[in-house]
């Protein structure tokens, strides 16, 4: 059972880690939609230091309004992001007002 | 010189030499491959085969792929659903976790970035283009997407819907363009060669 599903809103958290994270300061504090789960892999933030042995992580395509992403003016409303998020960098949107 | 206000690693190395023209990285390789060939590890023909594998995959393949959708509906919703298990049906040997393939439709386009660094899709379609690598387009085709096309001479209308993946972390992604209006009058070969690189990463979108 994974804790999120297609269509779910959700927060990406801002762990402040160091080292190899693959999740880029841009779509931090960001909300979106689950669009896809994709299954589970060796967390990156592992295997850059030799953690070869797990635990596996479940990760999501997520998707954002870009309107959302950037100040700009006149950014068509329908255009949209996706990105891949590790499930620990993940919360649900109603739960996260205080999550980092 | 001009004054600097920043630290120099914030600048783009992309290749730094030495004085006699010798590219850093280059000295790294070309001293551990003498030392593990001394050491009866590694011969250089392992090396240059590993090298031909890294350079035999390609857009032909990428273009087999795409005229087949085009051309076979049951293989294009099986691409659509398993992109890996689909692109390896054509012989076509995948190394990546997972192939997402991704359709532009007359009111969808499709751009595929790296932002974090370059992934793509290689065993598919060989090394990326340089720019695509660049750190200009990692942060602009996020940023201003749209004006990225622009400068590839794709100017999107603003009712069509954008959609930039950033291939960020485990998926690989392909761009399935939309067929030709003449689909029809084309055999499979002509179709593949129809198909350009560009197609597949998004920066470009009419097949014609």
């Amino acid at each position: 059972m994974t804790r999120f599903a297609a269509g779910d809103r959700v927060r990406v958290l801002a762990l402040h880690k160091d080292g190899h994270v693959r999740i880029p300061y841009y779509i931090r504090h960001r909300t979106g939609q689950v669009t896809q789960y994709c299954g589970t892999y060796l967390n990156p933030e592992d295997l850059a230091v030799g953690h070869t042995s797990g635990p596996a992580v479940d990760l999501y395509r997520v998707a954002f309004a870009q309107t959302q992403l950037w100040p700009d003016d006149g950014i068509p409303s329908q255009d949209t992001l996706v990105i891949e998020i590790y499930d620990h960098w993940l919360a649900p949107e109603k739960d996260s007002d205080d999550a980092p | 010189m001009m004054p600097h206000d920043h630290d120099h690693g914030e600048h783009e190395a992309l290749i730094i030499e030495d004085e006699a023209g010798n590219i850093e990285a280059k000295i790294v390789v070309d001293a551990l491959q003498q030392v593990l060939a001394q050491k009866g590890l590694l011969t250089a023909h392992e090396v240059t085969a590993a090298i031909a594998k890294l350079e035999s995959p390609g857009l032909h393949l990428g273009a087999q792929i795409i005229a087949k959708a085009w051309t076979d509906l049951d293989y294009k919703a099986r691409l659509m659903s398993d992109g890996r298990a689909a692109v390896q049906e054509l012989d076509i040997p995948v190394t990546e976790a997972r192939i997402i393939v991704v359709e532009n439709t007359p009111r969808v386009h499709n751009l595929i970035t790296c932002t974090l660094c370059s992934c793509y899709p290689r065993s598919i379609l060989g090394q990326p283009p340089s720019w695509y690598i660049s750190k200009a387009y990692r942060a602009r085709s996020v940023r201003e997407p749209r004006a990225v096309l622009k400068e590839f001479g794709l100017d999107l209308s603003l009712d069509m819907k954008l959609v930039v993946h950033d291939s960020n972390a485990d998926m690989r992604y392909l761009v399935l363009p939309e067929p030709p209006s003449d689909l029809a009058n084309h055999t499979r070969l002509e179709l593949e060669a129809m198909i350009s690189r560009d197609h597949l990463i998004g920066v470009a979108r009419d097949v014609t």
